[in-house]
């Protein structure tokens, strides 16, 4: 559980840090002075200036971080994952799941109504809420189902979930098979000035698929999933966005021809916003072949081509996509310690994401480092409307310090998170989060980098 | 002697000499099989569990026979008298075997992929039987061994593979095992029984028989399956018969010394017409008895990774 909050108010200093806030485009060594949860200050020599430099006097209360060579971003934002309680607490829980959350820099994440039952109604909305606000890391949404159950025939309680908070709706796993009822949930989404997330697929068409249809697929004698059983529920979805007027968000896009559709529908203006997964970003159907058939490659949707990784990429720069999401789904070992076609879809992604895109975007001069926090942190914020992902005098105080250099290997046994389902374990990463901070609070330091400057 | 595999999980992995040692050994087998006493003591002492998740007359019985002309012990588990009718995970019956002091394992299993996994999890060298719509390597290896029987070679044939290639794990273990040989594939069959990607790994393919029978030294016909029909992949039994069963007209377009295959059971009058099965052509038989001997090559191969051949 978490630490309980001080009584006096407590101060952080991070200091001497490469504070970088894509919002309003700071990129400069700075301190950042925090009292309780919020951003006091932001400047340079606030240990003077607070009469707080080595020849002066402690004061009780007060930790000093030493930020020298390291970045000073907002927290970043996850705004999809699967926490799995209530219900599932066997692959995840709250705990878990937020714990993991922070270990990976995310300092606030949206939660994934595809749980036992779905989070279809206040009452569901208000237990998640609670046991975030109890047993929580982080800032946890909470995105509540477009129809009742989770069935796609009746709309959800969508009134009652906006009431107790719901960031958006979404079915997430699988589409609203029916267009007459999204049209439906987007016009009555719209009412309430929440975003639609649609999981977009083509039930039929994706039919017994595990892995990308094409050639790979053939070689393993795996079933596959279209690319198309993507695209044409994404062009559905924009024309029915475009029918009601309502914010329509397209969870994870894996295919060439979504970009393209989606960029489209921002040329036209329409109210289109897009997230992709890190695994998407950096690995294709090979993984599924080079890995002889292991069950952590299977997610959905599949990994792709290296076309469609490359075209993943060019919508990430171009603003076609507004963010990274990890689409975090963890599983108990024996459910993916089977037959390939018996594994559930899904791979652990909170403690890997933030080093997946740093190793292999940032490193390799892909992203710049600014656009790589934006695409973490501001952006997946602003999709939302969660107010949050900016460093900002007065804002929450949700921050993380990154060693861009670190190098480190992924141990999936060391995870935070219940779920060990990646492939990731042994590979090679460059670049992590040291020490996160929501509203105020240190919720994760990794081993070495505290303790606090002495002064 | 060319073969390093504790497991054979398809003939994709195989390089093309150790695709011709394993037809070499199978040659030898069927002189053991042809003698009055048709037992060597080569795998004395070991133990073959068969794991079957699937019905299977033909491939099971082939690999028993083969394992006791070896002389090894055997066991075999079907999955509707066993634990695995309880809900055992393949982790867990794997395991057990393991636990009892089994050496090979043969499995078949409806998952492509399982065998692999299988090999992953345990000791124990792993054959596969069939793994879904992956691979089906010992019936590659004896179709393979049959075309070299009657043909005398394989380099520069052209053989037409016809029928439900998508889901056919025999497809895929042909179509490598005569790629590394030097044949060249045709595939016939609707455009819905094609597997997505494959024209990059074959010569050509048609919907159109003619095209692919044309000049044919091997026809091998695939069954076609009822629950295919019920997935909507041809609308009937009769217009697939119609335009892709093979008659004796469409036989008469191949080679006139074109050998006929088919990895049985057959649906007569299906994708195959009697008659034709019934031809000098058709080597359908021959292909079930060297299924034999091809099973004792790969057991024995495996077993021994080539050693003192």
């Amino acid at each position: 559980m978490k630490a309980a909050k001080a009584e006096e108010p407590s101060m952080l200093l991070i200091e001497g840090g490469r504070v970088v806030d894509p919002q309003s485009g700071l990129d400069e060594p700075l301190d950042i002075l925090i009292i309780d949860d919020k951003i006091a200050r932001l400047g340079c020599g606030l240990r003077d200036a607070m009469g707080l430099s080595p020849e002066g006097r402690p004061v009780p209360g007060v930790r000093i971080v030493d930020a020298k060579g390291k970045i000073v971003a907002p927290g970043l934002v996850d705004i999809h994952v699967h926490l799995r309680d209530p219900g599932q607490e066997y692959k995840e829980d709250i705990e878990s799941g937020t714990r993991a959350a922070c270990a990976g820099g995310f300092t606030s994440v949206a939660c994934m109504p595809n749980t036992d039952p779905p989070i279809d109604n206040g009452g569901l909305v208000r237990y998640v809420k609670e046991r975030a606000r109890d047993f929580g890391y982080s800032n946890v949404y909470v995105i509540g189902c477009i129809t009742k159950g989770r069935k796609g025939e009746a709309l959800a309680e969508i009134g009652e979930m906006v009431r107790e908070g719901v960031a958006a709706i979404s079915d997430d796993g699988s589409s609203v098979r029916s267009a007459e009822v999204l049209r439906c949930a987007m016009l009555y989404a719209r009412q309430f000035g929440i975003p639609v997330i649609c999981h977009c697929e083509d039930a039929d068409l994706s039919g017994k698929g595990v892995m990308n249809m094409g050639k790979t697929a053939t070689l393993l004698g795996l079933r596959g999933i279209p690319a198309e059983s993507e695209e044409v529920v994404v062009f559905r979805d924009i024309m029915l966005s475009r029918m009601t007027g309502c914010h329509l968000h397209v969870a994870h896009v894996s295919t060439k021809g979504s970009v393209n559709i989606i960029r489209k529908a921002k040329e036209e203006g329409l109210k289109v916003t897009a997230e992709v997964t890190p695994h998407h970003l950096c690995f294709t159907e090979d993984l599924v072949k080079d890995l002889d058939y292991h069950t952590a490659t299977k997610v959905n949707p599949p990994l792709r081509t290296a076309e469609d990784v490359e075209a993943l990429r060019e919508g990430l720069k171009d603003g076609t996509i507004d963010c990274i999401a990890s689409d975090h789904a963890p599983h108990a070992r024996e459910e993916k310690e089977v037959e390939y076609d018996y594994a559930p879809f899904g791979i652990c992604g909170l403690e890997t994401a933030f080093g997946l895109i740093w190793t292999n975007l940032v490193q390799r001069g892909v992203l710049s480092v600014s656009q790589a926090i934006a695409l973490m942190s501001q952006r997946p914020a602003h999709v939302l409307g969660l107010g949050k992902g900016s460093l900002r005098e007065g804002g929450d105080a949700d921050i993380v310090v990154i060693d861009p250099d670190l190098e480190w290997t992924v141990k999936s046994s060391e995870f935070h998170s219940k779920g060990k389902n990646t492939f990731l374990d042994g590979y090679r990463m460059k670049g992590k989060v040291v020490l996160t901070v929501v509203e105020g609070s240190i919720r994760h330091a990794e081993p070495g980098f505290l303790p606090f400057l002495p002064w | 002697m060319a073969f390093k595999h504790k497991h054979l999980l398809g003939l994709y992995d195989l390089d093309r000499e150790e695709i011709e040692t394993a037809l070499e050994v199978t040659a030898s087998m069927k002189e053991v099989l042809g003698r009055d006493v048709k037992k060597v003591p080569t795998l004395r002492g070991k133990t073959v569990c068969t794991l079957f998740y699937e019905a299977s007359t033909r491939t099971r019985s082939s690999f028993e026979l083969a394992a006791k002309y070896l002389s090894a012990d055997t066991v075999s588990i079907a999955t509707t008298t066993s634990s695995i009718q309880k809900g055992e995970s393949l982790k867990d019956t794997a395991r057990t075997l393991e636990a009892m002091g089994v050496d090979i394992i043969v499995m078949r299993h409806p998952v492509s992929g399982s065998c692999h996994f299988l090999s992953q999890i345990v000791n124990a060298g792993v054959i596969n039987a069939g793994d879904g719509m992956h691979e089906h390597p010992t019936q590659g290896l004896l179709d393979l061994y049959t075309i070299l029987e009657r043909k005398g070679r394989i380099e520069g044939l052209k053989v037409a593979l016809i029928g439900d290639i998508y889901h056919s794990r025999v497809a895929r273990s042909l179509i490598w095992g005569l790629g590394k040989l030097g044949a060249s594939v045709y595939l016939g069959g609707p455009l819905t029984l094609l597997p997505p990607g494959i024209e990059e790994f074959v010569s050509g393919f048609s919907s159109d028989l003619k095209e692919v029978l044309e000049g044919a030294d091997v026809i091998y016909m695939l069954r076609i399956q009822r629950e295919r029909l019920e997935s909507g992949f041809f609308p009937s039994l009769r217009e697939y018969s119609r335009l892709w069963g093979l008659t004796v007209e469409r036989a008469k377009l191949a080679a006139p010394d074109a050998v006929i295959m088919h990895p049985g059971p057959m649906n007569r009058g299906v994708e195959i017409m009697p008659d034709v099965a019934e031809s000098p052509a058709a080597a359908i038989e021959q292909q079930v008895t060297n299924g034999v001997a091809v099973r004792m090559a790969v057991l024995y191969l495996t077993a021994t990774r080539g050693e003192g051949v």
